[in-house]
């Protein structure tokens, strides 16, 4: 299986050329299959990227430019 | 004397309306006053006077300007108005043509706003040759505007309900007042200087266009410039338009709009994962069969089906040349051999013995003869001897002249007729015992028969 840090840009993108040469059609048949486990392995990660992606990291900078987590409120104030 | 030329009206009109022409000032003005006599034309246009307290100047609007007004014009109404001035030869009366026309609540913005955009424009701050590629898959997405709100709020659940793989950065700033255009450039500075942020949305909620005031100052136009980050830009409703979402590197009508063009929609990118997975499955297995055909084409191929039919020709001449071989062989051996005895034979026969055999043979035989003739001859000679002897004896003159014969000479030559003699000289007449020398006296020729 294929190296799981790369960010999902770089596995989403290689996915994408993988099928761009398998769809150009001369790919030797060894070469089809290393691409085929390597394409597999990057949608694997992609979709595991995507389906237990933790919940999202939301911070802000605050007076001191430090980040601290950011808590959503509902109240409407565009001035603050 | 002198004739006054005078002029036609029509004359007088076209240079008067030359001067308007060539006036720089009259070609693009700026005018605000008070709409009266207001007359909206069925096909469009629109008639009024434009006046303040002192004095009043006709204006017309034609249709292909007016229908771009939000608001319908009405006597009595503050107005500011941009155009140009020109004559109407027809009616020989200068008027304006308004291109736009405004409410006058926010007059000065208004020119403001319309200065700003023309000199930035000019500076080719909005070309889209300055825009930078809004990233695909953003993995820290700056978000800039009041921390507290509808827009901020918005914004972030937009981003998490689309694409929670990135990291949300707050940077806070004021969006309304006179403090705002500097906290918002405050704010773009500081998210410059934060490591890695990939793209950032400035914007804020829906106001007068006053409260988006901000967004149209100089100062923030040209930090959103500036910005080394791709900015997108969501400033209030659809319908606002501030310098900001001009300059900014693509512009979204609403915050929600703007966290929607920031990232992919996950669900999207699961369904193009997916498709993307079964096109390299079907891709793969289409090249499978495919050589998998090949392959079974290969193999059944006649030389690979059936491999002994190769050889079989070099097994058969391989057996032909070995057949051939052992024969000429023993041929060759054969050969030899019959060569070899007919060779021994001739030396057998060729064998010295026999000669010296036969040589012995012959020589036994030839000293036989020998013997036989030497014998034989010397008995012949012994015989002949006393033949000879015989002879001989018989033979002997001097028993002969015992009988009573003589030998006579003359001359030391026996004589041998009475014609040999020479009657002067002496004679020598031999006898059995002695000489008898003798002169001649007479010659007698003997008669034959008498002797």
């Amino acid at each position: 299986m294929a190296k799981t840090n790369v960010s999902f840009d770089q596995a989403i993108e290689q996915l994408e050329e993988i099928v761009r040469l398998l769809e150009q059609g001369d790919v030797p048949l060894e070469d089809a299959i290393s691409l085929y486990q390597k394409g597999m392995g990057l949608s694997t990660i992609c979709h595991d990227k995507l389906q237990h992606a933790e919940k999202q990291l939301i911070s802000i900078m605050d007076d001191n430019g430090e980040k601290v987590p950011f808590q959503s409120t509902d109240k409407e104030d565009t001035t603050k | 004397m002198t004739t006054t030329s005078y002029l036609t009206v029509k004359a007088l009109t076209k240079y008067i309306k030359r001067k308007f022409d060539a006036d720089p000032h009259l070609r693009n003005v700026y005018v605000k006053g008070e709409l009266s006599n207001v007359k909206i034309h069925s096909s469009g246009h629109i008639y009024f006077t434009l006046k303040d307290e002192q004095t009043k100047i006709t204006a017309v609007m034609f249709a292909a300007q007016a229908k771009n007004l939000k608001f319908r014009p009405e006597s009595g109404m503050n107005v500011l108005l941009q155009g140009d001035v020109n004559v109407y030869e027809g009616s020989g009366q200068y008027q304006l043509y308004a291109q736009l026309l405004q409410p006058d609540g926010i007059g000065e913005l208004f020119i403001a706003f319309e200065q700003l955009k023309e000199k930035l424009k000019n500076e080719g701050l909005f070309q889209a040759s300055r825009k930078k590629d809004i990233p695909k898959y953003p993995q820290k997405i700056g978000v800039i505007t009041a921390s507290t709100g509808a827009a901020v709020r918005d914004i972030v659940t937009t981003l998490s309900r689309r694409y929670p793989l990135a990291e949300v950065i707050i940077f806070p700033a004021l969006v309304q007042g006179s403090a705002a255009a500097p906290s918002i450039v405050k704010a773009l500075n500081q998210m410059n200087s934060y490591p890695n942020v990939d793209v950032c949305i400035l914007g804020r909620g829906g106001g007068s266009i006053e409260d988006l005031w901000a967004f149209n100052e100089e100062i923030v136009a040209r930090a959103i410039a500036h910005s080394e980050i791709p900015i997108i830009s969501a400033v209030g409703h659809e319908t606002d338009t501030t310098i900001a979402d001009f300059v900014s590197d693509l512009r979204a009508p609403t915050p929600t709009a703007a966290a929607e063009l920031a990232v992919p929609n996950q669900i999207e990118l699961m369904e193009r994962i997916t498709n993307r997975k079964s096109q390299i499955i079907s891709t793969v297995s289409a090249i499978l069969s495919q050589e998998r055909k090949r392959l079974t084409r290969v193999i059944s191929a006649y030389p690979i089906a059936y491999p002994e039919r190769l050889y079989r020709p070099f097994v058969e001449k391989i057996t032909r040349i070995t057949e051939q071989l052992e024969k000429s062989g023993n041929i060759l051996l054969q050969q030899k051999q019959q060569n070899l005895s007919q060779l021994s034979m001739r030396l057998a026969l060729q064998n010295p013995e026999k000669t010296v055999r036969q040589s012995k043979k012959n020589m036994h035989a030839f000293e036989e003869r020998l013997h036989v003739a030497a014998k034989k001859n010397i008995q012949t000679k012994g015989r002949s001897f006393s033949n000879i002897i015989q002879l001989l004896e018989a033979l002997n003159p001097l028993k002969i002249m015992d009988r009573g014969y003589s030998l006579t000479y003359q001359n030391d030559q026996v004589i041998k007729s009475i014609e040999e003699v020479d009657p002067m000289e002496l004679l020598h007449i031999k006898l059995q015992d002695g000489d008898v020398i003798a002169s001649i006296k007479s010659i007698n020729k003997q008669s034959k028969g008498e002797s």
